[in-house]
C-alpha cells in the first residue's frame, strides 16, 4: 500500500513550514540588501528563481557592493554552493528510478531547508515508491515562499526588525531534525567532528568550512563504523 | 561581464552541482563505501551548519558576549533528543532565546 501522491505531497508541504517561519524574514533581508548594494528589482528577483540558494545571494550583494569582476562572482557562488554535492550524492540513490524530467525538477528544488526534511522522510525504514512527491512538496513551498519574501523584501524593504530573531528557528529545526539520526557512535563522532571543524574554519573563505567540515566529519563516521 | 550574465553562470553550476550525483548515479552500481559514507551526510552537513550558529559571533568566538543562542540552542538539543518533535523544540528553543535576550 502506497500513500497517494498528494497526501506525500502535503506532507512535504507540512514537514516544511516550521522551517518557512526562518527563511520568508531571509528572503526580505535578501531583497533590501540586493537593492541597497544597487542591483536593480528585476535582477534580485531573478536570482532568487536562477540561482535559488540563499546565502550565496547574499554574498553576491556583497560583492556586487564592493564592484567585484563578474568571474569572482561566479566562482563565489560555485564554491558556495558545493555543499549541494553532498546532498546531491546523498538523495541520489533514492531517486534512481525516476524519470529525467523528475530528476531535474527535483534537483533544482534541493535545497538545505527542502533536503533536511526530505532525507529525514527517505530516512524512515518504510519502502514506499511516492517519495518523491514528498521531495516536490516540500521544495515547491520552499521555492515559493523565496520568491514571494524576496519580492516583499524589495517592495517593502525588511519591515520585521531585524532584532527579531526569526533566524534561529532555522537552526533550531535542523536540531530537531538533526539529533533523532544521532543513533550511535560513529554518527555522534561525526556530528562533533563536523560540527567543532565547522567552527575553527568558519573564517575560510567563501564558506568553504561548512563543506570541509561536513567531509571530516563523514570520514571519522565511515573510520568509526569500521571498528565498532 | 555584466552582472546579469553572472548570475545566469553562477546559477548554471549551482544546478549542475545538484543535479550532478543525481545524474549520475542511474548509470552505474554505487560502490558500498560510498552509499555507507552517505548515511552521514545530513548528520555532518547539518552540525557544521549548527554550532557555527551557535557559538560564533559575527563570524568570531567572543567569549564577552552573552551565551544566549547557545544555551538556547543545547536545551533545544536536549528536547530534540528526548521528544524528537520538532514543534517542542521550536517552542522551547526560542521561548529560551527570547527569555535570555531580555535578561541580559
Amino acid at each position: 500500500m502506497q500513500p497517494p501522491r498528494s497526501q506525500e505531497f502535503w506532507a512535504g508541504v507540512r514537514a516544511e513550514l516550521p522551517l518557512l517561519i526562518g527563511v520568508f524574514p531571509f528572503g526580505m533581508i535578501y531583497g533590501a540588501l540586493a537593492l541597497e548594494s544597487g542591483i536593480p528589482p528585476g535582477t534580485t528577483q531573478a536570482m532568487s528563481s536562477i540561482v535559488f540558494a540563499g546565502s550565496s545571494q547574499f554574498i553576491t550583494t556583497q560583492l556586487v557592493e564592493l564592484s567585484a569582476p563578474g568571474l569572482v562572482i561566479i566562482f563565489t557562488i560555485a564554491i558556495v554552493n558545493l555543499r549541494h554535492l553532498l546532498y546531491s550524492a546523498s538523495v541520489a540513490p533514492h531517486l534512481q528510478r525516476l524519470s529525467p524530467a523528475w530528476k531535474g525538477l527535483l534537483a533544482y528544488l534541493l535545497t538545505d531547508e527542502a533536503y533536511a526534511v526530505t532525507i529525514t522522510h527517505y530516512a524512515q525504514d518504510d519502502n514506499l515508491g511516492n517519495k518523491h512527491w514528498f521531495f516536490l512538496g516540500s521544495g515547491l513551498a520552499l521555492w515559493l515562499t523565496w520568491q514571494i519574501s524576496t519580492a516583499s523584501g524589495i517592495l517593502l524593504g525588511a519591515i520585521i526588525p531585524p532584532e527579531w530573531p526569526l533566524d534561529f528557528t532555522l537552526t533550531l529545526t535542523f536540531i530537531a531534525l538533526v539529533v533523532p539520526q544521532i543513533k550511535d557512535r560513529a554518527s555522534l563522532a561525526a556530528a562533533l567532528a563536523a560540527g567543532i571543524a565547522a567552527v575553527l574554519a568558519f573564517s575560510l573563505p567563501f564558506k568553504l568550512g561548512i563543506f570541509t567540515a561536513a567531509l571530516l566529519g563523514i570520514l571519522l563516521g565511515l573510520l568509526l563504523e569500521r571498528k565498532p | 561581464m555584466s552582472l546579469w550574465l553572472a548570475i545566469l553562470l553562477g546559477g548554471l553550476i549551482t544546478y549542475l552541482t545538484r543535479l550532478s550525483f543525481i545524474a549520475l548515479f542511474g548509470l552505474r552500481q554505487i560502490p558500498a563505501w560510498l552509499q555507507r559514507a552517505l548515511r552521514f551526510v545530513p548528520t555532518a552537513v547539518f552540525s557544521a551548519i549548527i554550532l557555527p550558529e551557535l557559538l560564533l559571533q559575527d563570524g568570531k568566538l567572543d567569549f564577552s558576549q552573552n551565551y544566549a543562542r547557545l544555551i538556547a540552542g543545547l536545551l533545544a538539543i536536549l528536547v530534540a533528543w528526548r521528544t524528537r518533535s520538532i514543534l517542542l523544540t521550536l517552542l522551547v528553543g526560542m521561548a529560551a532565546l527570547l527569555l535570555l535576550q531580555a535578561l541580559f
